[in-house]
C-alpha cells in the first residue's frame, strides 16, 4: 500500500537519533517492516520497536509503533484499561502509574523508553475480590463518583505515602530538615496533579488519611 | 404504574435497605480499574481501527477545498470520512449544530473529517497531513456587543417573560432599592472521560459502545442522523466517566465512529482529544443578568425583577437564568425576561443545573447586597421573604419547602453568629477572613421511567433498565430499591444498566435520575411481587416479602423456591399524572462558606464549607452526600476560576484544555460538611425522594462571592472572582 515517502525517511532518521540518546539507559531495538501477521495493528508501520516491560510482576513483550505512549501500550496493546486517558497531555493525572516505585503520567512518556522497567498499574494493586487497602478505603469513604479519575488517584495516593516515608519534601513543606508529615495540606498539595471533576476530594483525603493512619 | 395521588405507606417505608449509607456496589470495579468505559470494550470488538477527528480551524464560513493526497498515502490509513462522502446525514433534534460539518462551518472545531487508520498513532499522524482551505465569513462572538438585539425566547417549556402585579411602579416606589448587573462566563463541563465511542456494524445493525447519559434519546438521535430505523441501533453505556450534561446528547465521536466503521468494514474507536472537547462539544453559555429588588424598610420585598441575556448558535436555547427567581422569594410585583442573541461560538447547552446554577450565581449576590442596604442579616432577609406558595401562582403550594430550616440549621452548625457584618474587619495573620451564605434552590422534575426485574431459582433478583450511572450512584440505589421491595439483601440483587435493549428509563440529567429511575424499579417490583404471590396462591396485598421469603398468614416460602426453575419476571414503569402541576416540586438548601483573602496578593482560599439540603427522602446518604460535596466543589470552580476565554476576533474558546481551563484540585478544597434534613415528599413518587445533584451547585458560587465581600469589602459582580478584580480595592491593612 505504501512506499516510503521523503517524510517517512526523515522520520526514521529522527527515530534513529532518539534511539541513540536513549541507549544510555536502555537498548531498544529497531525492527524493520517485516512483522508477524498477528501484529496487524502495526503491519504498515515502517519502523516498529520491540520493548520488554514488567507489568504488575509479569514480563510483557510488545512490538510497537515507537510513537506509542506508555498509556496506550497499556490500554490498547495489553488491554489494561484501568489506567485512564483523561487528557493525554499530562494535565489531569488519570493515567498515573507507578514506574520503578515513582508515580508518573503514563501519557507523557513513550513505552519504548521503559525497556526492562517495572510498572505497577491499578490492576496490579488489587482485584475486586482482594482489594489493596487504598482501594478498600476509597470504597468505604466514597472517594470517587464516576470512577474515571479513580485508578490514577489511587496509584498517586499509594505513591504519595511512599514519598512521605522516603522523606521527599513538597511545595508546602515548611521545614525541609524535618521528615515530612502527611498533614492535610501536604496531602492535598501532593494529590493536586490528580483532577477529580466529580469533586470527591474531601472523601479522597479521608480515605488516604485512614490508610496512612492519621485523621483527615 | 400511574402515580397520580400522593404516596401512602409502601414497602419502601420499611427502610431496611433504602436510606442506608451503603457502599457503592460498583465500587470494587471502579477502584480496581475493572469497570469498562466506552473506549475499553475490547471484549466484543476484534481488530478495531482508530479514528482521529479533524475540526474546523475557522468559526464561520465554508470549506473551499480539502487535500487528502498526503493523508491517504500515509501508513495505515484505511478511510477518510467527510460530509462529502458520508452519504446523506440528518441532524438530531437535540443537536443545534451538525456533528459533521462541511462545506458550511457553524463553529470552531466543528468536526469536518475523520481519518481512520490501523493504529491511533497512524490516524493522528495522517490527520496532520490533511490540508483544508477555508473561506472565512464574519460572525458574532461578543455577548455584550449583541445584547441589545437579543430576542425573547422561551426556555425549558416555560415562557420567555413573566409579569405579576406592577413591577415598574412598585420598584420605583420602594424605599430601599437594588439595581445591579452581573455576568457569568462560558463554562465547560470538563468531565474526566472525554467523549468516546466504539462503533461496529453487523450487516445493517449498528452497535455503539459510547459514553452517554440518555440511552433512549441517543438511539433516536443516531437513527435520525444516519437515517436508519431505531431498531437497528444499539447503545451500550454501562460506565460513564462523568457527564454533567455534556453527554446528554450524541456527539461527533459516536457519529464519526459509526461512519468510519461503515467506510472500513471494521469496528472503529473514536475518542475526542481533550483540547478538542471544549470547542467541539457543548458548554454552559455566558450570561449578562440584571436584577432589581425593591423592599420596604422592614425587609419585605415589594418588587423583584430578573432579566437575562445569553447567546447561542441559530436554533439554540437560552441559558434560563431567571427560572429560580420566579419561585424563590415572595413579593407581590414581579417580572422576569429571557433574551437570546445569535452568537457563532460553539454550541451552548445544558451543564449541571442549567439555568439555576447561573441564575443563583447572580440572584444570591443581589440578595446579599439588598440585605446590606436594609442593614439586615442576610439570613433573616431570606427568611422574611420565604414563601410556601408559588409566588407567581399563589394557588399552587410547594409540595415541601424547608428553606428556612436549612438556613437556621446551617447558621447554627457553621457558627454564623461569629460573622462580623462589617466587611474587611476580621484578620488571621496575613489573611482577611469572611463568611458568606446563599440559598440553594433547584426544581424537582418528574419523568417516566421503566425497568424489568427477574427472580431466579437462587433467589437472585436481576434488574435491567437503560438508566445510566454517571457517578451518581444509580447502580447502588437501584439495588437498594429492589432489595427493599423483594425482601432480600443487596448481595442478592444484580443491576444491569446502560443498554438500549433494556426498558427505557428516565436517564441521567436534571437531577431527575435518582427519584424517577428508582420509582420505575419500584413499579416493576410491585408487579413481580404480584406474580410471586399469584403463583403461590397468596393474596398479593397481604403477602410480606422479607428475609428472602414471602409470607402470608402462617405460610412462608423461600423466594428461590417461589421462582422455580423457570424463574419469574415482570416489567413496568412509573408514569405521572398532573401532581407536579398542582404542587410545585423543588429542592432547597443553604450554603455556608468561609474564605481567607491574602492581604497582599488578594489570593482567595476556601477554608470551610457547609451545605444543608432538604430534598425529599435520601435514598443513600453516602452517595447523595458525595453528589452534594462534588457540586459544592464545582461551585467553587465557578466562583473562583472557571472561565472559557473567548477570542472575540477568531471566535473560539482559547483555553481549551485542562491546563488552561482551570477546575478545582485537591489543594483548593478543604474538608466539606453537609447535612440532609430528614424529609419525605409523598408528591414526588412512591420513593418520596427528589434530586440532590444539582441542588448542590446552586448558590455555592454566590456564597463564596459573599464570603469574599465579607472578608474584603470588595463586591465583584463579574465571575470568576479572580485576584485581579480585588487588588485595586483591597482595604489597607495594618
Amino acid at each position: 500500500m505504501k512506499s516510503p515517502s521523503d517524510f517517512e525517511l526523515s522520520r526514521r532518521k529522527l527515530l534513529a537519533g532518539s534511539a541513540a540518546s536513549i541507549a544510555l539507559t536502555a537498548a531498544p531495538s529497531i525492527v524493520n517492516a517485516q512483522v508477524p501477521a498477528v501484529e496487524a495493528a502495526v503491519a504498515d508501520v515502517s519502523a516498529v520497536w520491540k520493548v520488554s516491560l514488567t507489568v504488575n510482576g509479569a514480563a510483557r513483550g510488545l512490538t510497537l509503533d515507537p510513537r506509542t505512549t506508555l498509556l496506550d501500550a497499556l490500554r490498547e496493546h495489553l488491554h489494561l484499561t484501568g489506567t485512564k486517558k483523561g487528557c493525554d497531555h499530562g494535565q489531569c493525572g488519570a493515567c498515573t502509574v507507578i514506574v520503578g516505585g515513582r508515580r508518573i503520567n503514563s501519557c507523557m512518556t513513550l513505552a519504548v523508553m521503559h525497556e526492562g522497567e517495572r510498572i505497577t498499574t491499578i490492576e496490579g494493586l488489587g482485584t475486586p475480590e482482594n482489594m489493596h487497602p487504598m482501594q478498600a478505603a476509597f470504597v468505604k469513604h466514597d472517594g470517587y463518583q464516576c470512577g474515571y479519575c479513580t485508578p490514577g488517584q489511587i496509584c498517586s495516593a499509594v505513591a504519595v505515602l511512599d514519598e512521605i516515608k522516603a522523606g521527599i519534601p513538597s511545595h508546602v513543606t515548611t521545614d525541609l530538615k524535618a521528615p515530612p508529615q502527611l498533614s492535610n495540606p501536604e496531602l492535598r498539595e501532593r494529590m493536586s496533579g490528580n483532577i477529580c471533576r466529580c469533586g470527591a476530594y474531601s472523601n479522597i483525603a479521608e480515605a488516604i488519611s485512614e490508610v496512612a493512619g492519621r485523621p483527615a | 404504574m400511574r402515580f397520580e395521588t400522593p404516596a401512602t405507606i409502601n414497602p419502601i417505608d420499611q427502610l431496611k435497605v433504602v436510606g442506608k449509607p451503603a457502599d457503592r456496589i460498583d465500587g470494587p470495579l471502579k477502584t480496581t480499574g475493572t469497570a469498562r468505559y466506552a473506549y475499553e470494550h475490547h471484549e466484543g470488538v476484534s481488530n478495531p481501527a482508530y479514528g482521529y477527528v479533524i475540526g474546523s480551524a475557522i468559526a464561520k464560513g465554508r470549506i473551499a477545498g480539502m487535500d487528502f493526497s498526503a493523508a491517504k498515502s500515509a501508513p495505515g490509513v484505511r478511510a477518510i470520512v467527510t460530509a462529502d462522502n458520508a452519504g446523506k446525514l440528518g441532524k438530531g433534534d437535540r443537536n443545534t449544530a451538525k456533528l459533521l460539518g462541511g462545506p458550511d462551518i457553524e463553529h470552531y472545531h466543528q468536526a469536518i473529517a475523520l481519518v481512520v487508520a490501523d493504529t491511533f498513532e497512524q490516524a493522528r499522524a495522517a490527520a496532520e497531513l490533511v490540508r483544508v482551505d477555508y473561506v472565512r465569513t464574519d460572525g458574532a462572538f461578543d455577548l455584550a456587543a449583541v445584547k441589545d438585539i437579543a430576542k425573547p425566547r422561551p426556555v425549558f417549556g416555560g415562557p420567555a417573560d413573566t409579569a405579576v402585579g406592577d413591577f415598574a411602579d412598585a420598584f420605583a416606589a420602594a424605599p430601599v432599592q437594588l439595581d445591579a448587573n452581573y455576568t457569568t462566563p462560558d463554562q465547560a463541563h470538563a468531565m474526566m472521560e472525554p467523549h468516546a465511542s466504539i462503533a461496529a456494524w453487523n450487516g445493517d445493525k449498528l452497535t455503539l459502545w459510547t459514553s452517554n447519559q440518555m440511552i433512549a434519546w441517543g438511539v433516536g438521535e443516531v437513527a435520525k442522523t444516519l437515517d436508519i430505523p431505531k431498531e437497528n441501533v444499539r447503545l451500550i453505556s454501562p460506565f460513564i466517566g462523568g457527564g454533567f450534561g455534556s453527554k446528554l446528547f450524541v456527539r461527533s465521536d459516536a457519529l464519526l465512529a459509526a461512519l468510519g466503521a461503515r467506510a472500513t468494514g471494521r469496528p472503529v474507536k473514536v475518542a475526542l482529544p481533550r483540547p478538542f472537547v471544549f470547542n467541539n462539544t457543548t458548554h454552559r453559555p455566558a450570561t449578562i443578568q440584571r436584577i432589581r429588588i425593591g423592599a420596604a424598610r422592614d425587609g419585605k420585598i415589594s418588587a423583584i425583577g430578573h432579566e437575562e441575556w445569553s447567546g447561542n448558535l441559530p436554533g439554540g436555547r437560552p441559558e434560563g437564568a431567571v427560572a429560580q427567581t420566579r419561585l424563590l422569594y415572595a413579593g407581590a410585583n414581579r417580572m422576569t425576561a429571557t433574551r437570546l442573541a445569535v452568537l457563532n461560538l460553539p454550541e451552548g447547552n445544558a451543564m449541571r443545573a442549567p439555568g439555576e446554577a447561573s441564575g443563583m450565581m447572580a440572584l444570591e449576590i443581589a440578595v446579599d447586597e439588598m440585605a446590606e442596604r436594609l442593614a439586615m442579616d442576610p439570613i433573616e432577609f431570606r427568611i422574611i421573604n420565604d414563601t410556601q406558595v408559588d409566588p407567581e401562582k399563589p394557588e399552587r403550594p410547594f409540595s415541601q419547602r424547608r428553606l428556612t430550616e436549612c438556613l437556621r440549621t446551617g447558621a447554627e452548625r457553621f457558627g454564623w453568629n461569629k460573622r462580623n457584618p462589617q466587611p474587611g474587619r476580621v484578620g488571621d495573620g496575613r489573611w482577611l477572613v469572611g463568611i458568606g451564605v446563599a440559598a440553594a434552590f433547584r426544581n424537582n422534575l418528574l419523568t417516566k421511567s421503566a425497568a424489568r426485574v427477574r427472580l431466579d431459582n437462587n433467589g437472585v433478583v436481576t434488574v435491567e433498565t437503560d438508566m445510566t450511572d454517571i457517578g451518581t450512584g444509580s447502580y447502588t440505589i437501584i439495588a437498594q430499591t429492589a432489595a427493599e421491595m423483594m425482601g432480600v439483601p443487596m448481595e442478592k440483587v444484580v443491576v444491569r444498566l446502560g443498554d438500549s435493549t433494556f426498558p427505557v428509563s428516565s436517564g441521567s440529567g436534571g437531577q431527575w435520575g435518582g427519584n424517577n429511575s428508582t420509582a420505575g424499579v419500584y413499579a416493576a417490583c410491585v408487579k413481580l411481587r404480584e406474580a410471586v404471590a399469584q403463583k403461590l396462591g397468596f393474596n398479593s396485598a397481604e403477602a410480606e416479602f422479607a428475609d428472602g421469603e414471602v409470607r402470608s398468614g402462617n405460610r412462608r416460602v423461600p423466594l428461590a423456591q417461589a421462582a422455580g426453575d423457570s424463574g419469574l419476571g415482570a416489567e413496568d414503569g412509573i408514569e405521572y399524572g398532573d401532581i407536579d402541576k398542582k404542587y410545585q416540586q423543588s429542592t432547597f438548601g443553604a450554603h455556608f462558606v468561609e474564605v481567607g483573602v491574602d492581604t497582599a496578593t488578594a489570593e482567595i482560599r476556601v477554608r470551610r464549607m457547609l451545605a444543608v439540603c432538604a430534598a425529599g427522602r435520601i435514598l443513600n446518604p453516602k452517595t447523595a452526600r458525595s453528589q452534594v460535596i462534588g457540586a459544592m466543589t464545582m461551585g467553587v470552580g465557578a466562583a473562583l476560576m472557571e472561565e472559557l476565554v473567548v477570542d472575540e476576533r477568531a471566535g473560539f474558546f482559547v483555553n481549551h484544555d485542562l491546563a488552561g481551563y482551570e477546575v478545582p484540585v485537591h489543594a483548593d478544597i478543604p474538608h466539606q460538611d453537609m447535612i440532609f434534613l430528614d424529609e419525605t415528599d409523598p408528591m414526588s413518587s412512591p420513593m418520596k425522594a427528589k434530586g440532590v445533584a444539582e441542588l448542590g451547585i446552586c448558590g455555592v458560587a454566590a456564597a463564596v462571592a459573599n464570603a469574599v465581600y465579607n472578608a474584603t469589602g470588595v463586591r465583584v459582580r463579574d465571575y470568576p472572582i479572580t485576584l485581579d478584580k480585588l487588588l485595586e480595592e483591597m482595604p489597607d491593612v495594618g
